[in-house]
């Protein structure tokens, strides 16, 4: 059993070095997946991205924030299936205003710092995912869960 | 790294790295030549603060809003503009900067410097970016010297080497900027001189002036001219200039001056002078083994050496060279100046004594004959003053972007269009009318039973005073439906102004966008209060030029659409006549003649279907997320109302989303009633969005397509901020 710690390293690792993750949605029973640019914080806990007010995502996790996202490692080659590691987190969604959303877009423009235009856009929302649990695939198909405790 | 080198380091290695000027003074400098102390920020530097500060993948996202041969020049201005905001609001990594400052510091004190562009894509044979890029002469003080690097960085993206650079096939991501640092040789005349004449092979020729030589490469002053024999050095022939001016250094920078008139008599060179500076290009041409363009001075009297390139072939139309073409899109001030002018004094007044003529004439009461030759006078009139219009009145549009430049280079804004706020509330003829619009559906709000008539298409008996009123609008600005540039599809009648005057006044009337005028008078003074002495009267010069410019770039059209109208009304007439000669046996041969006539003015544009939703293969595409540029703060959403033809306007709804190939002023009336304001044709500063802006509408232009790609009726929503069109609601 690898010790929790591990795990955390490589989660953070894996976010540090990915910049776009999937972020699925749903309305309705109709699940919708997103492209966006993300950042996560240090301990885990929150995976930050900014959308425009007028997207379908937007509009779905106003009504439902409960919300899936995936990131991964793989670059479109055969090797990914026995080397790419991916992770899915659940956790839910809600938008950050005001001091802390400039917090969070100072360490978000440090990762993406050609996206400055349009994450000052007032069209535009910051949402914090606050996580409940990872899921880590490696090695084709061994999964390891971490839960976080709150 | 060494992000900066001085020219003696230099080896051949470097050539790429500091580009084809840093690389020829090197060379020169090594070669014994007269040079003065000149260092060179690398390439390397360029690429590292782009990739650090992120303008890399912005430049990028910024220039890949849409294919760029589907950019008209003025969103190609617009890109260059956000762009070179982005290099002035972004300052350099300190541990660059540091480095920066230190070699600046140590090696030139206080002394002032010359910061010129060198590209590294400039030794490439095929192209040449002469005049392309930006220099900047007799700046002064590390900071400033750091700030005008970022300015020479920010040239390599300006409108003109984006389109140059295009043509001749470069890839615009792997461009780079090296950027020469030299101290300034205050000379007391220069030039250029060719070792070789392009045009023939056994001469040379020098050309000079009085003071710097920024004015002869500019085109402000004009240069003596001498013609020289390559084998003998003896002069062949010496065409003096009409000397008038001379570029002189300032406290910072440089300005154009009346020369002294000692010195207008006077060529700048004598005989002796003249064999001298041949000899140094001969001295260049045998050193760098290929026919030299070099740039040179006199400081008394010694001869410095600027820089040298080899010549390359003259640009040629040809070979579709257009260099000089894209330089031409940018007037100076003082070329602005004279043609404000000609605009003011002449030219407007004339447009409107022509079109009140035009409007005296009784087209009723012509014959059938003289009708069609008016229709042609009247044609001919019209394509008079267009041919103006884009010559005279298109160009003189240049002073508001100039304006915008400075202002940018002075304030450094977190907006770049931010100085149209220094623009607005200008006297423009469309507010004017909206204006009287607005009184007229005031009557109409206030009296119900006047509403009353006008809904239900009782006419006959209508208030006179309204009448007069309306009579008094009509008059000055048409009928609505008819002014339009390119419409020939008038109505008889005034249904389509009372539609909208009952549109607006079933609802309050709208809030033009008066920012408080201390806020536009604190921008005024912010700007005004970073300039000083000569520069200070100069901006004042310029920001009421380009309130000019601004204003006129509305008015113009107005005025464009009086005469056209009038042309139009002629037309009607024709059209009336034929449809009830039709019925006539009598009148055929004449109705021939006004058929004719009629039929060759018609060229309306084809109407434009909207998009289908018809199943292929199974498949029905439909447009959700479209993007354009940020034309106009805001977010709005409502049904879209699509103008495919003028009449359209007439349906207008208050509350509706404004889809249109192309607002022209005369279109702008039904914008008060609109929630935003969405266009094809791209731009930041078009009619659009400048009344866009006026009402404060959120305002997104240059989608293509989006009149077909949108249909009456979707549920649009305008963002106005990232400059995007959303269509249909967000459910799945």
């Amino acid at each position: 059993m690898e010790p929790t710690r591990e795990i955390r390293n490589r989660l953070k690792e894996l976010c540090n070095s990915q910049k776009l993750a999937v972020v699925s949605t749903q309305a309705g029973g109709q699940p919708y997946a997103s492209l966006v640019a993300f950042v996560a914080s240090d301990d885990l806990r929150s995976i930050f991205f900014v959308t425009a007010r007028t997207t379908r995502k937007f509009a779905n996790l106003k009504k439902d924030p409960r919300v899936a996202v995936l990131i991964n490692s793989s670059t479109n080659e055969e090797a990914d299936f026995h080397d790419a590691v991916s992770i899915t987190a659940t956790g839910t969604a809600e938008e950050i205003k005001d001091l802390e959303k400039d917090k969070v877009l100072t360490r978000y423009l440090a990762k993406h710092p050609y996206l400055e235009d349009f994450v000052y856009s007032p069209s535009c929302a910051v949402i914090e995912v606050t996580t409940q649990s990872y899921y880590m695939v490696q090695n084709f198909q061994k999964v390891m869960e971490l839960h976080l405790d709150r | 790294m060494n992000w900066i080198v001085s020219a003696e380091n230099i080896k051949k290695a470097d050539r790429s790295r500091v580009g084809g000027k840093g690389y020829a003074l090197a060379l020169l400098a090594k070669g014994g030549f007269a040079v003065s102390k000149t260092l060179c920020v690398t390439s390397e530097t360029y690429q590292e603060y782009i990739s650090r500060t992120g303008l890399r993948e912005r430049i990028m996202l910024e220039l890949n809003r849409k294919a760029f041969k589907d950019m008209r020049w003025e969103e190609i201005w617009d890109c260059a503009t956000r762009i070179r905001n982005m290099f002035l609001r972004k300052s350099i990594p300190q541990e660059i900067s540091a480095e920066l400052k230190e070699a600046i510091r140590t090696a030139f004190k206080d002394k002032a410097v010359v910061v010129r562009s060198s590209s590294p894509e400039e030794d490439d044979a095929a192209s040449s970016f002469a005049g392309l890029h930006e220099s900047y002469v007799n700046i002064r003080g590390t900071d400033a010297i750091l700030e005008h690097i970022s300015k020479v960085w920010a040239s390599l993206w300006s409108d003109a080497a984006l389109l140059y650079r295009q043509e001749i096939g470069l890839d615009v991501k792997k461009s780079a900027m090296a950027v020469v640092i030299q101290e300034i040789v205050v000379g007391d005349k220069s030039g250029v001189a060719f070792s070789k004449n392009p045009n023939d092979a056994s001469q040379g020729v020098i050309e000079s002036v009085y003071g710097l030589n920024q004015g002869l490469v500019d085109g402000a002053v004009e240069p003596d001219r001498w013609i020289l024999d390559r084998r003998e050095k003896t002069i062949l022939s010496h065409t003096p200039a009409e000397r008038k001016y001379w570029i002189i250094a300032g406290e910072s920078g440089v300005r154009l001056d009346a020369l002294p008139d000692k010195l207008t008599n006077r060529p700048p060179l004598d005989a002796v002078e003249a064999r001298h500076v041949f000899e140094l290009a001969l001295a260049a041409e045998n050193y760098f083994k290929s026919p030299q363009d070099v740039e040179w001075t006199f400081r008394k009297s010694d001869l410095v050496v600027l820089q040298s390139r080899p010549i390359t072939t003259l640009p040629n139309q040809k070979n579709g060279d257009n260099r000089s073409w894209y330089l031409s899109l940018h007037r100076s001030f003082e070329n602005l100046k004279l043609l404000r002018q000609k605009i003011e004094n002449e030219l407007i007044p004339a447009m409107i004594s022509a079109a009140d003529q035009l409007a005296r004439q009784e087209v009723t009461q012509l014959s059938d004959r003289d009708l069609a030759t008016e229709i042609n006078r009247r044609w001919e009139i019209n394509q008079k003053w267009t041919n103006i219009y884009w010559e005279e009145f298109i160009p003189y549009a240049h002073g508001v972007r100039l304006f915008g430049q400075i202002y940018n280079d002075a304030i450094h804004p977190e907006d770049p269009y931010e100085f149209v706020d220094l623009l607005t509330r200008s006297e423009m003829a469309s507010l004017e009318r909206n204006q009287m619009l607005g009184d007229l559906a005031n009557r109409v709000r206030n009296n119900p039973s006047l509403a009353k008539a006008l809904s239900a298409g009782q006419t006959e008996n209508l208030d006179p005073q309204f009448l007069e009123a309306v009579d008094r609008f009509v008059e000055k600005f048409g009928d609505l439906t008819c002014a339009v540039t390119g419409g020939t599809q008038c109505q008889q009648e005034s249904d389509s102004l009372y539609k909208i005057l009952l549109e607006m006044a079933a609802h309050p009337p709208p809030d033009i966008d008066r920012k408080p005028s201390k806020d536009k008078d604190a921008l005024q003074e912010k700007f005004l209060s970073s300039f000083e002495g000569e520069q200070k009267k100069k901006a004042v010069e310029l920001l009421d030029l380009a309130r000019s410019s601004y204003r006129l770039r509305d008015d113009d059209n107005i005025y464009l659409g009086r005469i056209e109208a009038q042309l139009l009304a002629a037309v009607r007439e024709a059209r009336r006549r034929i449809d009830t000669n039709h019925h006539r046996r009598s009148g055929k041969k004449n109705a021939a003649q006004l058929i004719q006539v009629v039929e060759s003015l018609d060229h309306r544009p084809p109407f434009q279907p909207p998009y289908e939703q018809k199943p292929d293969d199974g498949f029905v595409i439909q447009a959700r997320q479209l993007i354009g540029q940020p034309a106009g703060p805001g977010l709005a959403k409502g049904p879209a109302r699509v103008i495919q033809q003028t009449t359209d306007l007439a349906e207008f709804k208050h509350g509706e989303i404004l889809i249109c190939d192309a607002v022209d002023p005369n279109m702008t009336f039904v914008v008060p009633l609109a929630a935003g304001v969405v266009e094809r044709r791209g731009g930041m500063l078009i009619h659009g969005a400048i009344i866009a802006r006026e009402y404060g509408l959120p305002c997104v232009t240059g989608i293509p397509d989006v009149t077909t790609l949108i249909q009456n009726g979707d549920e649009v929503t305008v963002d106005g901020y990232l400059g995007i069109v959303t269509i249909g609601s967000s459910d799945l």
